[in-house]
């Protein structure tokens, strides 16, 4: 077998889809019937899902430390915002999609900044451009509302059937379709070569241009797409909530997706997603404990997940699946996550 | 005319605090390459010290300052022994994580004893007004923060340049293996370093309460411009942070003065920049690590 061969068996082998996925989306739908008077705060999870996938496709995948990816939650906020309020594009579909556009052109834009330097750089360079466009933002009140935010946002109903109910029963199930169709493509992107080549540069970008890969390209465009998940997550969150105001581009929203993120884990698609439901609802615990400093129990969790080491939290929690599935299947069963999965 | 020198003034000041913010940073940032986004909340803890034993405990003004000094240097070995040592080799990643972590913790708890309103301190009457140099408003406040902050800087200087320490402290930071192999107590000079960093920044949480203001926020708001003054000051000496608080001081007092409407804009425009065009800083060595 060539070395070829190998690698593309192997890479169509991990994009099988397994067992424990699909029990993963009927559970999520399942969800959508069983809480039915939960629909805001699971329309919340699921939007911070989107955006912590987003995130994993540049750092998960790629390796880039990014402080600032608010911005393009914020942009994709106030792009949909603004083509509602002012009845550029009524339908909502529609005016998802071009909101994600205009993330990802400013993704593609701000790429370039973001390729060159080592992580430092990145990390000021990405926090940077997120506090810029805040300041922007405010600067522009005329067109953002300031500080108020974008008052009188009326959403259309979703491809002129569906309208937005107060309970956010339709928002729900528009945010979770959004969400199904979204990661179907990001799985579709991380197990093709072009996926593969992006872990390569997230382990040696040294080597990895060395066997041919074109890294900065690679890099470009990935972060546009991230951009544009981030996009159109910042965009659901107007249109189910109609309201976006400055803090879409604060810089709690970036940190705490970090924490999203690292809760479930990175470098997998799911990651994003089970990190969105913990982090849900550690929030609502700790905000039921204490309304006004939830803030220091979230500042323990991470200081807590990074003394303890990432990789072997992750191990501990998959112990027990990973056990069941390997008392199903047999011994050399694929797991739900490698347990020497290193991020 | 006058205005001008007034507002280059407190331009000098401002910078001048900010350089004492912020050089601790410089050295764990940019020396020992821990990304520490937690610094600011060792400045906030001396400005609570120092407002604490003012307001409530009477001590006088001058008094509190070294023991502002004193209080954060003490905290920051306590946390640099038991958290941060641990974290020196790990990614990047995981150090931005954790430091985001104490922010968080400090400004929900600082918020939860001392309360969320700004903080002032009362400042001796010698302190306040305005003082009149060749037709140039002076603020005594100002001018008490240029002084000290000046000779602070000097003595920095001559310390990593002249004691034995300071050797040390450069000897470890450009090859610590090395160091080690000849003997220098490599994680012993970086505790001390950092407490010192933490230090300082106490030191000038203190001093910064009337020119900043003092919240619970305080960590978050000015984390950028400590990050500022470090990457475009660079890390190979003590005068590139120096400058490069300087220069964001006057920029932001001047920015804030003459075009407000365009707010902190000038800045982040001007650190993306620089940071495109030299990805290690305006002084910063050529050799990334």
């Amino acid at each position: 077998m060539t070395a070829l061969s190998d690698v593309s068996s192997h890479a169509m082998a991990s994009a099988r889809w397994r067992i424990s996925e699909v029990a993963f989306w009927a559970l999520a739908l399942a969800c959508a019937f069983l809480f039915q008077s939960r629909y805001l705060i699971m329309t919340d999870i699921v939007r911070l899902g989107l955006f912590a996938l987003s995130l994993d496709l540049i750092l998960g995948y790629a390796g880039i430390v990014s402080l600032g990816h608010a911005a393009f939650f914020g942009v994709g906020a106030y792009s949909a915002g603004l083509l509602a309020l002012h009845g550029i594009i009524n339908e909502p579909v529609i005016a998802l999609v071009a909101a994600g556009l205009v993330a990802a052109v400013l993704g593609f834009l701000t790429s370039f900044l973001v390729i060159r330097g080592v992580d430092l750089t990145r990390l000021m360079v990405t926090l940077g451009i997120a506090l810029l466009l805040e300041a922007l933002a405010e600067r522009f009140s005329d067109i953002t509302g300031g500080t108020d935010g974008l008052q009188g946002i009326e959403m259309q109903p979703i491809l002129g059937l569906f309208a937005f109910d107060m309970f956010g029963k339709t928002g729900f199930f528009y945010s979770l379709i959004v969400l199904f169709i979204l990661f179907l493509l990001a799985r579709r992107v991380v197990h093709s070569p072009f996926g593969l080549s992006l872990r390569s540069i997230k382990n040696n970008p040294l080597r990895a241009a060395a066997i041919g890969v074109p890294v900065n390209r690679r890099l470009i465009a990935v972060y546009t797409l991230a951009a544009f998940y981030a996009g159109i997550a910042g965009a659901l969150f107007t249109q189910t909530t109609a309201l976006a105001s400055l803090d879409v581009f604060s810089f709690e929203r970036s940190a705490d997706l970090m924490l999203v993120l690292v809760i479930g884990g990175t470098g997998y698609l799911y990651g994003g997603l089970i990190g969105a439901v913990v982090f849900k609802m550690l929030q609502e615990l700790f905000q039921s404990i204490t309304p006004q400093y939830w803030l220091f129990w979230i500042g323990l969790v991470l200081v807590v997940i990074v003394m303890v080491g990432r990789a072997r939290i992750h191990r501990w929690v998959l112990f027990v699946p990973n056990l069941v599935i390997r008392q199903f299947a047999g011994r050399k069963a694929a797991v739900a996550v490698p347990e020497s999965d290193v991020s | 005319m006058a205005s001008i020198l007034t507002n280059l003034f407190d331009g000098v000041a401002y910078g001048m605090l900010l350089f004492v913010l912020a050089c601790g940073l410089a050295v764990t940032l940019g020396l020992m390459n821990f990304v520490n986004l937690a610094h600011g909340a060792f400045a906030m803890a001396g400005g609570y010290i120092c407002a604490v034993l003012v307001n409530q405990s009477g001590w006088p003004f001058f008094a509190a300052l070294p023991l502002a000094f004193v209080g954060s240097a003490l905290i920051g070995i306590a946390l640099e022994r038991t958290l941060y040592r641990h974290l020196y080799s790990r990614s990047h990643l995981d150090q931005v994580l954790f430091s985001i972590g104490l922010v968080f913790m400090s400004v929900a708890a600082v918020d939860y004893i001392m309360g969320s309103s700004r903080v002032f301190i009362k400042l001796p009457a010698a302190l306040e007004g305005q003082i009149d140099l060749f037709g140039v408003g002076i603020g005594r406040y100002r001018l008490m923060i240029v002084v000290i902050c000046g000779l602070l800087t000097l003595a920095l200087q001559l310390i990593l340049a002249k004691t034995r320490f300071g050797s040390r402290l450069r000897a470890a930071v450009d090859d610590p293996r090395a160091a080690i192999g000849l003997g220098i107590n490599v994680p012993q000079v970086f505790a001390f370093t950092f407490a010192f960093g933490c230090g300082l920044a106490g030191l000038g949480g203190a001093l910064s309460a009337e020119i900043l203001g003092l919240d619970p926020y305080f960590p978050l708001k000015f984390m950028i411009y400590f990050l500022i003054v470090v990457t475009v000051g660079g890390s190979s000496s003590i005068t590139g942070p120096f400058l490069a608080s300087l220069l964001l001081g006057i920029a932001d007092v001047a920015g804030k003065y003459y075009v407000p409407k365009l707010g902190p804009f000038v800045i982040y425009t001007v650190m993306i920049v620089i940071l495109l065009w030299r990805p290690n800083g305006l002084f910063g060595r050529t050799a990334a690590r």
